[in-house]
C-alpha cells in the first residue's frame, strides 16, 4: 500500500521560490569570489620574487600557453623561463597541497564530529615523517632521487592502515577508538623518528626542513605526480558532501535516515588519507592549514559540507600560495619554512574571526 | 495484513540478552504504546526494528518484507525514528536538519529539489516548528529540538514511525499537540506508530493498544483498560498507584500519591 503521508504537501507544490532558501546564493557567490581570488593570487605569486616581473607579462605568458591564442612575446625569454619553469610549478604545487590539506582537515572534522581534528590526527604525519627520515638516512646512490617522497607516501598510508585495523571492531569503526589508536601509534612512530634524527648527523638540517615543510624544490614533475591523487580524492570527497552532512547527526540517526554509515566512513577516510599523503610526500608536513581553513570557512559560510568543501578547497589553495610567496620573499634570499608563515599570519586572522563570532563555531 | 510484524525476536548487546522471544503485530493505522520500567528494553526494541542491532533470533517484517533483506535506504523510506536524546549539529539551521529527513528519497549524489523543500516546510508547519526554521539548532530548547526530530521523521514520509519517549521534553500543550498530530496521521493516512513511553496517562489516552515489557519479555498486551491496572503496575514497576476511569472518556487514569501521604506510611526512625 503506497501511502501518501502529509498528502496536502504533494498536491499544490509551490511554484515560487521556497520560503526557506538554503542561503545558496550567498554561498555560490562565495565560491565564485574565492575562485577569482585564487586566480589573482596565482598571478601575483608568479610576479613576486627576486626578479620582479610585471603582471602584464605574467598574463601574456600564461595566455600564450593556451591553445588557439597567438600573442607576440613582449617579454624576454628568461622571463618566460622564470615564470614557466620556476615560479609556476612552485605556485601550483603550493596551491594543490593547500587545497588537499584543507579539504582533508574539513573531512576529518566532519567524519569525527570533532573540531580539533586535522589531517594528521590518525597518524598520517608521523608515518610520512618516519618514511622521509628513513629515506634521508639511506645512502642516496642506492635507489635514486625520488626515494624520500615515495617512502613518505608509503609511511603515511601504512600508518593509517595500521591504525584502522587496530580500531576496527567487527564490521564497525568506532570513531573514538580510531582517534585514540591514531594518537598512540603517532606517538610511537614519532619516538622512532626522533631517535633517527639524533643519529642522523649532518643530514639533520635537511630532515628538519622537510618536517617544517618547504616548496623550494617544487617542479613540474612533482605537480604532475601529486595532482591525480589529489584531484580524484577531492572530487570523491565533494561527492559525499551530503552524506557527510547527515552524519553530523549521530551515526544511529544517519543510519536510520538510510545512510550506509560504515561505507561512507571508509570511503571518506581512504580519500582524505590519500590526498594528505600525496600532499605531504614532497613538501613535508605543513601544519595549520588543515585545521584553520575549514573553521574559517565554516564561520563565514556555515556548516553545509556541499559548500564548505569547495570553499575550503579554494581557500586552502590561496592561503598556502600566499604563505609560500611570503616564505620565499620576506627574508630573501633566505627561505622561511612555510609552516612558520601559515601559523604566524593565519593564527591571528583566525583569532580575529573567533572574536567576531560569539556563537558556537562547530 | 499487518504493517509491522515482529516474530520471536531476541535482542541483546554482547553477552547480555535484553529482550527474549518478542512477538508483536501492528495493523495499518494503529498506534501502539510500549511501556515498562527503565532498562526493560523499549529503546532496544526500536533499535532492533530499524536494524541498528541484529536480532539473535527471529525475524521482523514491514509490509510483509523481511527487513534483514532490505537496504538501509529502502528501510528508511518506510520507517522513521524519533530518537530519545538525538545529537543535532548545532551550526545547522532547524530547516536544514528537517530537510535531512528527505535523505532516503534522494538519489545517492542528488540534491533536494523544490518538492523536498515544500515537504520539509509542510512537516515544519504541522509540527509548529516553522517559527524557528531559520534559527540554528544550538540556540533551540530541548522541547524545540524534540519537535524538530518529529518534523524530520514526518518529512521522511514513512509508513511506520517509531517514537522513543517523544514527549519527554515537551510541555503539556506540546505533548497534546504532538500526540494529536500522530494520532490523526494514523487515523487518516494509515500511519503505524509505535511509541515507547513512561507516561502511562498519555499512553492510555492515545494508544489503541499497549505492550507492557518486563524482565526480557512481554508481560501483557491489550487495550489500555486491560493493561493498566494497579496489579500489573505493582508487578512490573513495583510502584503503588491508583487507577480510576477518566471522568471524560472512562480510559484508565493512573494517579500517584507521595510516600508520606500513603495510608501505610511509616516514619523513618
Amino acid at each position: 500500500m503506497a501511502l501518501n503521508l502529509l498528502k496536502a504537501i504533494t498536491i499544490p507544490v509551490p511554484k515560487a521560490t521556497p520560503a526557506y532558501p538554503l542561503r545558496w546564493r550567498s554561498r555560490l557567490y562565495g565560491i565564485a569570489g574565492l575562485a577569482l581570488l585564487l586566480g589573482v593570487v596565482i598571478v601575483i605569486a608568479s610576479a613576486v620574487g627576486s626578479t620582479q616581473i610585471p603582471i602584464s607579462s605574467i598574463w601574456g605568458v600564461l595566455l600564450s600557453r593556451l591553445p588557439f591564442i597567438d600573442i607576440t612575446p613582449a617579454w624576454l625569454p628568461t622571463t618566460e623561463t622564470i615564470i614557466i619553469d620556476i615560479r609556476l610549478p612552485r605556485v601550483l604545487l603550493a596551491g594543490v597541497v593547500g587545497a588537499a590539506l584543507a579539504v582533508a582537515g574539513a573531512t576529518y572534522q566532519g567524519l569525527f564530529r570533532n573540531p580539533l581534528a586535522d589531517p594528521y590526527l590518525i597518524g598520517v604525519a608521523q608515518g610520512a615523517a618516519l618514511g622521509a627520515v628513513v629515506g634521508f638516512l639511506l645512502p642516496w646512490s642506492v635507489v635514486g632521487f625520488a626515494l624520500i617522497p615515495v617512502l613518505a607516501f608509503i609511511g603515511a598510508l601504512l600508518a593509517v592502515a595500521v591504525v584502522y585495523s587496530i580500531a576496527r571492531v567487527g564490521k564497525t569503526l568506532p570513531v573514538t577508538t580510531l582517534i585514540l589508536a591514531g594518537v598512540a601509534l603517532g606517538a610511537f612512530l614519532a619516538s622512532i623518528t626522533s631517535y633517527l634524527m639524533i643519529i642522523s648527523g649532518d643530514k639533520l638540517h635537511g630532515i628538519i626542513s622537510w618536517l617544517m615543510g618547504r616548496f623550494s624544490l617544487g617542479n613540474w614533475e612533482q605537480v604532475w605526480m601529486v595532482m591525480p591523487y589529489i584531484v580524484i580524492g577531492v572530487v570523491v570527497i565533494w561527492l559525499y558532501a551530503r552524506p557527510l552532512n547527515v552524519m553530523q547527526l549521530d551515526e544511529e540517526q544517519a543510519q536510520q535516515l538510510g545512510i550506509n554509515v560504515e561505507r561512507v566512513k571508509l570511503i571518506l577516510l581512504v580519500a582524505a588519507t590519500l590526498i594528505t599523503a600525496a600532499a605531504v610526500c614532497f613538501v613535508g608536513t605543513i601544519g595549520f592549514v588543515g585545521i584553520i581553513v575549514p573553521h574559517a570557512v565554516r564561520l563565514v559560510w556555515g556548516p553545509d559540507h556541499r559548500f564548505l568543501l569547495p570553499l575550503t578547497t579554494l581557500a586552502g589553495a590561496s592561503l598556502l600560495i600566499l604563505a609560500d610567496t611570503a616564505a620565499r620573499t620576506v627574508l630573501a634570499p633566505t627561505e622561511i619554512p612555510v609552516g612558520v608563515i601559515t601559523a604566524f599570519f593565519g593564527a591571528p586572522f583566525f583569532l580575529y574571526l573567533l572574536r567576531q563570532r560569539k556563537r558556537a563555531i562547530f | 495484513m499487518f504493517s509491522l510484524r515482529v516474530c520471536g525476536v531476541t535482542l541483546g548487546y554482547g553477552d547480555r540478552i535484553v529482550l527474549r522471544d518478542i512477538d508483536l503485530e501492528v495493523k495499518p493505522g494503529e498506534m501502539v504504546g510500549i511501556i515498562g520500567p527503565n532498562g526493560c528494553g523499549k529503546s532496544t526494541l526500536i533499535r532492533g526494528i530499524t536494524r541498528l542491532i541484529t536480532p539473535r533470533s527471529g525475524q521482523i517484517f514491514i509490509n510483509g518484507q523481511n527487513i534483514a533483506k532490505m537496504s538501509r535506504g529502502d528501510l528508511a523510506r518506510v520507517i522513521a525514528v524519533v530518537p530519545q536524546n538525538p545529537v543535532l549539529p548545532e551550526l545547522f539551521t532547524a530547516f536544514e536538519v528537517v530537510l535531512m529527513g528527505r535523505t532516503p528519497h534522494l538519489s545517492r549524489f542528488g540534491y533536494e529539489g523544490e518538492r523536498d523543500l515544500a515537504i520539509t516546510q509542510r512537516a515544519m508547519e504541522v509540527t509548529q516548528t516553522i517559527a524557528f526554521a531559520q534559527r540554528r539548532v544550538g540556540e533551540l530548547s530541548g522541547g524545540e529540538k524534540q519537535r524538530l526530530t518529529i518534523a524530520r521523521a514526518l518529512a521522511q514520509q514513512p509508513e511506520v514511525i517509531l517514537l522513543d519517549e517523544p514527549t519527554a521534553h515537551l510541555d503539556i500543550n506540546h505533548q497534546l499537540e504532538t500526540l494529536d498530530l500522530i494520532r490523526e496521521l494514523c487515523l487518516e493516512q494509515g500511519l503505524v506508530a509505535v511509541s515507547a513511553t513512561h507516561d502511562l496517562n498519555l499512553a492510555a489516552q492515545y494508544c489503541d493498544r499497549l505492550v507492557m515489557l518486563s524482565r526480557e519479555r512481554i508481560y501483557c498486551q491489550g487495550t489500555p483498560r486491560q493493561v493498566i491496572n494497579p496489579d500489573n503496575i505493582k508487578q512490573v514497576y513495583g510502584a503503588e498507584v491508583y487507577v480510576y476511569p477518566h471522568p471524560v472518556n472512562r480510559l484508565p487514569a493512573t494517579l500517584i500519591v507521595s510516600g508520606r501521604n500513603r495510608p501505610d506510611h511509616h516514619k523513618l526512625d
